[in-house]
């Protein structure tokens, strides 16, 4: 039997209990390793810096009149309401970037999701010369804009290559200068560079769908375009959702392209894109106000196209 | 009639299918080596003649000048690009700008990373959920602000600091950090504490080290970003001396290409200048790049 003096029993008791106290409110506080938050620190304050507040700003300055002044000068910077968003609203120029970028995606989007699938599952099941393929597949992806843009416009000038292949075929005016013919040309250009991608997520995408699904459609006795459409295209929704939405994002932050390929969004407005509007505007002309309410509606409009594509395609897991 | 018998009925049943299966396969085979080599041709061929056209001494856009002419054929284009943006400054600043990207989304993804799949504390599932919510907004909504606050209110145009930035958060990065330290088993983690490792070190000496390919990856898919990038580093440079190659090609392209003798071969050749990096990376590395990561982690 062990006897335990009062005293000496209590007074460990209270250092633990104390102890066990204020461990236990430190972690009500800030949870078990408060560590973590040290940790995520430096990710959470530039998230804030780089990103919270200046999206925070630019709905701000789109409401406000904010124009460039000197740095430290103390300026009034009045409210406007939605005097930004009319401005938007009447200018010709602006609705006719939003419709070029609905002309971009009428023919990027498609276009990607069917080549960069049907390449996918080529290669998915292609045995010989894999690596080599999949490497040329990827390689206009990992390049520069602007390198390949270079090539475009070498190959696709008025005397250039394209057009002495095609021969009395050639458009006239030429490709990037011809009205109807600057923003799929653009299009074309971005679906090419950007498919290396999609078709990597889209292979990803058929290494998960279940071998059993194949061997059960063969034995079903369903033929390769069948079994393409009752097991691969629905095997691989996920993956045509995120296809889906990042080309809708590349569509809304198109700026390069047209800004290389076609001198600044030419000929005549044809392909300037909501982007280099919001350059020309807010930079160029000095407006920052009425460029910050451009990227509000650009942004909406995506979340709204965003928040379509999810319902078409259906998001649930399979 | 036996089992046995049932069994091999339907094996001959299924053999025989395979067999009709097999005839329709060789043209399978076949299409699918044609829409696969045609596919890889319109892929690869705009580089073999950004190769072409950077060494014809003249443009020639003929049929014939996609097959390299000998009496045609000269450097010239590489050392005319270099007289007019100097390609060297160009590199390094290119360079600069994607190492100290490279550099803060490592730092900051590890750590957040970490934190965000091994410890528990206050506020996790809200930093998980702004990490999702950061790759939804496009950067481009962001310009104005950014270019107002980091080249007006800080002052940081022609820096590459200012340069820098805007990039230094990459939420992908984290995601895919998180995903890999997820994949460690916690036990190991549970021993290093158990023989007295503080959580620095057993992220340093324990975590790190197991995640390796992680890192690789986050180096090659942050690695094209800032190279390639174009909008932001053509705002906040003014510079010459400053500007990223991407930037430099592209001004040339868009002012001094009208004047220039060969206008197209010069600009081919600084082309395949700022393409080579990023094009020798990843066929070099290109096991790493992983389609599954880019899944996870893929910047909108």
């Amino acid at each position: 039997m062990v006897t335990i003096t009062p005293e000496t029993g209590t007074k460990a008791d209270g250092a633990d209990a104390q102890h066990a106290r204020s461990a236990r409110r430190r972690r009500r506080l800030l949870g078990e390793n408060p560590l973590g938050l040290l940790l995520a620190a430096p990710y959470l304050i530039f998230v804030g810096v780089i990103f919270a507040y200046p999206l925070v700003f630019a709905v701000w300055m789109s409401f406000h009149d904010y124009f460039f002044s000197a740095p430290g000068a103390d300026v009034e910077r009045e409210f406007v309401g939605f005097d930004n968003f009319i401005a938007v609203a009447t200018d010709p120029a602006v609705w006719r970037s939003f419709l070029n970028v609905g002309v971009f995606l009428i023919i990027n989007v498609p276009l990607t999701v069917v080549l960069s699938l049907l390449l996918a599952a080529a290669l998915n099941r292609a045995l010989h010369a894999k690596i080599f393929l999949r490497v040329s597949f990827y390689v206009p992806y990992v390049t520069a804009s602007v390198a390949l843009v270079a090539v475009w416009l070498f190959l696709f000038s008025g005397p250039g290559l394209v057009n002495q292949i095609l021969g009395p075929l050639a458009p006239d005016p030429s490709w990037l200068i011809n009205p109807w013919l600057a923003m799929p040309t653009i299009a074309l250009f971005v679906t090419w560079k950007g498919m290396g991608l999609f078709i990597l997520l889209y292979l990803a995408a058929l290494q998960a769908v279940p071998k059993e699904l194949y061997e059960s459609a063969a034995t079903d006795g369903a033929g390769a375009v069948r079994t393409f459409f009752a097991v691969t295209v629905p095997g691989v929704r996920s993956a045509t959702l995120l296809v889906l939405l990042l080309a809708t994002i590349t569509g809304a932050n198109l700026f390069t392209e047209p800004y290389l390929l076609t001198n600044g969004g030419g000929p005549n407005g044809a392909s300037t894109s909501p982007v280099l509007l919001m350059y020309q505007k807010g930079l160029e002309q000095g407006d920052p106000d009425v460029a910050a309410a451009i990227g509000v509606i650009l942004v909406i409009l995506v979340l709204v196209i965003a928040l379509i594509e999810r319902r078409a395609v259906g998001d649930e897991e399979s | 009639m036996s089992r046995t018998e049932i069994r091999t009925q339907a094996q001959a049943e299924k053999s025989s299918a395979r067999a009709e299966r097999r005839h329709p396969g060789r043209i399978g085979s076949i299409l699918r080596y044609v829409v696969l080599g045609i596919g890889a041709l319109v892929f690869l061929f705009p580089f073999y003649y950004m190769v072409i056209g950077s060494l014809q001494l003249a443009p020639d856009t003929t049929l014939a000048g996609a097959f390299p002419h000998p009496a045609n054929i000269t450097l010239a284009n590489y050392a005319e690009i270099n007289e007019r943006i100097g390609l060297a400054q160009g590199l390094a600043n290119s360079g600069i700008l994607t190492m100290g990207v490279i550099l803060c989304t490592l730092v900051f993804g590890v750590l957040a990373g970490y934190a965000l799949s091994v410890l528990h504390w206050r506020g996790r599932g809200v930093t998980f959920a702004i990490l999702l919510l950061v790759q939804i907004v496009p950067f481009q909504l962001l310009i104005v602000p950014l270019y107002v606050m980091i080249a007006r209110d800080f002052g940081l145009s022609d820096s590459y600091f200012g340069m820098i930035l805007p990039f230094a958060i990459n939420s992908a990065a984290v995601l895919i950090f998180r995903q890999y330290f997820m994949q460690v088993p916690r036990a190991l983690f549970d021993a290093a504490r158990i023989d007295g490792a503080n959580e620095i070190r057993v992220l340093w000496n324990i975590a790190l080290p197991l995640v390796r390919p992680a890192v690789l990856t986050v180096i090659l898919l942050t690695f094209i970003g800032p190279w390639n990038e174009f909008l932001w580093p053509f705002l906040i440079t003014k510079e010459a001396t400053m500007q990223p190659l991407a930037v430099s090609l592209a001004n040339y392209l868009t002012t001094v290409a009208a004047s220039a003798a060969n206008p197209f071969g010069a600009v081919l050749a600084g082309a395949v200048i700022l393409a080579i990096p990023p094009v020798v990376l990843f066929i070099v590395f290109q096991r790493h790049f992983n389609s599954s990561d880019i899944g996870s982690g893929v910047k909108g």
